[in-house]
């Protein structure tokens, strides 16, 4: 589990975040939903220190991370990134099994934790495990990011909008994949998105962020029946809005061929 | 030719072991250097200017300067090792360059992906930001081999052997078979080396194990053939031979190979020489002893070493004054005065002084401001030439510096009226000019003279001997003769200096 106690982060006189606390139970996945520059991708990284908090404590199953040699508290804890990041200059196989490798696991167990993530992220081991990341297509990589963030077997995961630069095909194949590992391995994480569609399909509960401050959490029923503000009502109601923009186009279309 | 080629593998050798070691000492400075310096960033701008300074200064220069230097810390300031440090400094600025780039360059998302699956700091460098680097950095590598390799051939100067051997003395003794061999070698070994860099980058790149390893082997192969020849005197039981010196003109060339022969024929001793050394550095390295003999002029010694104004010395105080100066300041002695003077003189073109009715210095005065002069390296700056201009009051309209060699073609084609020529140079009768009398005695007698150091003197009494019998045993005539045969027949100078041992007699 991740608790997060008045989690500050000040760059001279911006606030990035502010004040922020939460709680996500063992097992759970927390969506951190808002528009650009909210602080949510600020908050993730303090939870595994790629940002130092200004203030506040981060703790991961009990223990302080600022407490934690920060490689030590990184290789308990999966990342996927935004960018993917996977390193150019080492196979599919490698990249995935690179915490292992720092982890000091032997040869064949990181072989066969490699093949065996590939299979989970649905890709075929045979023809994967040997090329460069460069031959793969954008949804193979970010579905080699998952399995590295995965491939220590961390009990906490944060993902950074992983889907966040997929079309909208893969990125929901995406989701349904990880739905499914999701539920197969029972990680706690954190899932930073802006895209309220996915927020709702993933999150367990959702915590919207706004200028820094955490304005609302709960499930995403809870959010729907009574959101604590304007902002998060006018967010909520972001998809149904463009469904109804996309009625009216289509009517209007329909209008015109008829016509 | 073949001649020539005999001298290759000794050279290549040398070359070698300065470009190797050189290279290896700048890599395992500056790669350190570079690493550091991503990290500690206030660090870049100071120490990438400081290899920016280092590069700004020419390269002969930096050579040059090593000897002085190296002499004031009382090391060996003569041969490899001023080489070696000029060309190690050298090499340093693209390899560090090249390192901070390339680890500055690597994607910031890789860099946090690094730390993000958790990486400590140290394998974020060696897993990621060095892998990513290294075309950057080899790059930086294979620049620095090549500048190297090119620029070794500037260690003639301060006593290394290089290719630059075949190079300076060609250029002075107009054999250009020697040069072209310098030069062709000295391009065909920056091929090879940078040939084996990009080998070994392609390996890494691509993975491949075996081109990896084959350039592995080869350089290390390389590395140690260097470090083998460049021990193997260390250890080796054979005498050390007569080490003789010469400055980097032909007159020099071929008195060193006189010397040699001579000390070869009668005392049988090993000999070797140290060719085209610097005016000053050829006599810091008898000073130091690390050559044992080399003829200078007692003009040249006594204007520059004594200071002296030049006016109304004659032959024998001035000989008499030198020889005082050298045993007391520096242990030097002079064992043989040749016979000759290498005097520097003002020379003309023939018809001109026909014409203009030239036989003196003093004619010059009132054309002065119509003429213009060419004069050597050194020429314009020695104090013989502030002699003559004041003794004479000349005021020229032009005075250029150029290459010795180039002077005679330079006054043939009337590029300039006027040159410094020598008295001894064959060239003068060759390009028809005439050497005008120093009315006003401003330019001091040039007797050629045998230095020898004082550990000669004590340890090698036999080769002393051997060199008193040479006193008297060169005239003008012999001398200038045998210049020409060098500078206009194109004949190698210890081919000449052999005929004329023959001449010597039992």
């Amino acid at each position: 589990m991740i608790e997060l106690q008045h989690l500050t982060k000040r760059y001279g006189d911006q606030v990035a975040v502010h004040d922020l606390s939460l709680e996500v139970a063992e097992g759970e996945l927390l969506v951190l939903l808002g528009g650009s520059g909210c602080g949510k991708t600020t908050t993730l990284k303090m939870i595994n220190r790629l940002i130092e908090p200004s203030a506040g404590t981060v703790r991961v199953d009990g223990d302080d991370v600022s407490r934690l040699a920060t490689h030590e508290l990184r290789r308990r804890v999966g990342y996927a990134f935004q960018q993917v990041g996977l390193f150019p200059h080492m196979t599919v196989g490698e990249n995935i099994g690179i915490t292992p490798v720092l982890l000091g696991w032997t040869d064949d167990a990181i072989r066969h934790r490699v093949d065996e993530l590939l299979a989970l992220v649905e890709l075929d081991p045979e023809t994967t495990r040997d090329r460069d990341p460069s031959q793969l297509s954008g949804g193979q990589q970010q579905r080699v990011g998952v399995a590295r963030a995965l491939a220590a077997r961390p009990r906490v995961m944060l993902l950074d909008e992983p889907f966040g630069a997929l079309d909208p095909l893969t990125r929901g194949r995406l989701q349904d994949s990880f739905i499914r590992i999701r539920r197969d391995l029972g990680v706690t994480a954190v899932f930073v998105t802006h895209d309220m569609v996915e927020a709702l399909r993933l999150g367990d509960r959702i915590a919207v962020l706004h200028n820094g401050r955490l304005v609302q959490v709960g499930t995403p029923g809870a959010l729907m029946r009574q959101p604590a503000d304007d902002y998060v009502r006018q967010l909520l109601d972001t998809p149904r809005r463009e469904a109804r923009l996309v009625d009216s186009l289509l009517s209007d279309m329909a209008g015109r061929d008829s016509g | 030719m073949s001649e020539q080629l005999a001298l290759l593998p000794g050279y290549l050798t040398a070359h070698l072991q300065l470009t190797l070691l050189a290279l290896l000492c700048s890599a395992a400075l500056s790669l350190p250097l570079g690493i550091a310096v991503t990290r500690v960033r206030w660090l870049e701008q100071p120490v990438l200017g400081l290899a920016g300074v280092i590069q700004t200064v020419p390269s002969l220069a930096l050579l040059a300067v090593m000897v002085p230097l190296l002499a004031s810390m009382r090391l060996r300031s003569i041969g490899f090792l001023p080489a070696f440090i000029g060309l190690t400094l050298y090499a340093v600025l693209p390899i560090l360059r090249n390192t901070v780039t390339g680890i500055a360059g690597v994607d910031p998302a890789l860099r946090e992906a690094a730390r993000g699956v958790g990486m400590t700091s140290r394998q974020q460098l060696w897993r990621v930001e060095l892998p990513l680097a290294l075309p950057v950095i080899v790059a930086g590598l294979r620049t620095a081999t090549v500048w190297t390799v090119g620029l070794a051939t500037l260690s003639t100067p301060v006593g290394a052997t290089s290719l630059g051997n075949y190079i300076f003395s060609g250029l002075q003794t107009r054999n250009h078979a020697a040069v072209l061999v310098g030069c062709v070698a000295s391009a065909g070994l920056a091929m090879v080396l940078d040939g084996l860099v990009r080998t070994a980058e392609v390996g890494l790149l691509t993975r491949r194990r075996r081109l990896v390893g084959a350039a592995a082997t080869l350089t290390v192969g390389l590395y140690l053939y260097a470090a083998v020849t460049l021990a193997a005197p260390l250890f080796s039981n054979a005498a050390r031979p007569v080490m003789i010196g010469a400055k980097g003109f032909t007159e020099q060339y071929i008195l060193a190979s006189v010397l040699e022969q001579w000390i070869g024929r009668e005392t049988g001793r090993a000999a070797a020489q140290m060719q085209s050394l610097g005016s000053t550095v050829a006599f810091d390295a008898l000073a130091a002893g690390d050559i044992d003999i080399y003829v200078d002029y007692s003009g040249t010694l006594w204007a520059h070493l004594l200071g002296r104004a030049t006016v109304g010395g004659d032959r024998a105080t001035v000989l008499a004054e030198v020889g005082t100066f050298l045993a007391d300041q520096h242990d030097i002695q002079i064992v043989a005065t040749l016979g000759f003077e290498n005097a520097y003189a003002v020379a003309a073109r023939a018809a001109d002084a026909e014409t203009m009715g030239l036989t003196r210095i003093s004619d010059l005065i009132p054309l002065g401001p119509t003429l213009s002069m060419g004069g050597d390296f050194e020429f314009f700056s020695r104090p013989e030439w502030v002699s003559i201009r004041d003794a004479y009051g000349l005021a020229l309209s032009e005075q250029r510096t150029m290459d010795a060699a180039l002077m005679y073609e330079a006054i043939a084609e009337g590029a300039v009226d006027l040159i410094s020529a020598y008295t001894t140079d064959g060239r003068i009768s060759a390009y028809d000019l005439r050497v005008l009398e120093d009315d006003r005695g401003a330019i001091p007698p040039y007797d050629a003279v045998v230095l020898v150091s004082g550990r000669l003197m004590r340890e090698w009494p036999d080769v002393v001997a051997a060199l008193r019998r040479l006193d008297g045993a060169i005239d003008l005539e012999s001398m200038r003769a045998m210049n020409l045969r060098v500078d206009v027949e194109g004949i190698d100078p210890s081919t000449v200096a052999a005929a004329f041992i023959a001449t010597l007699g039992p």
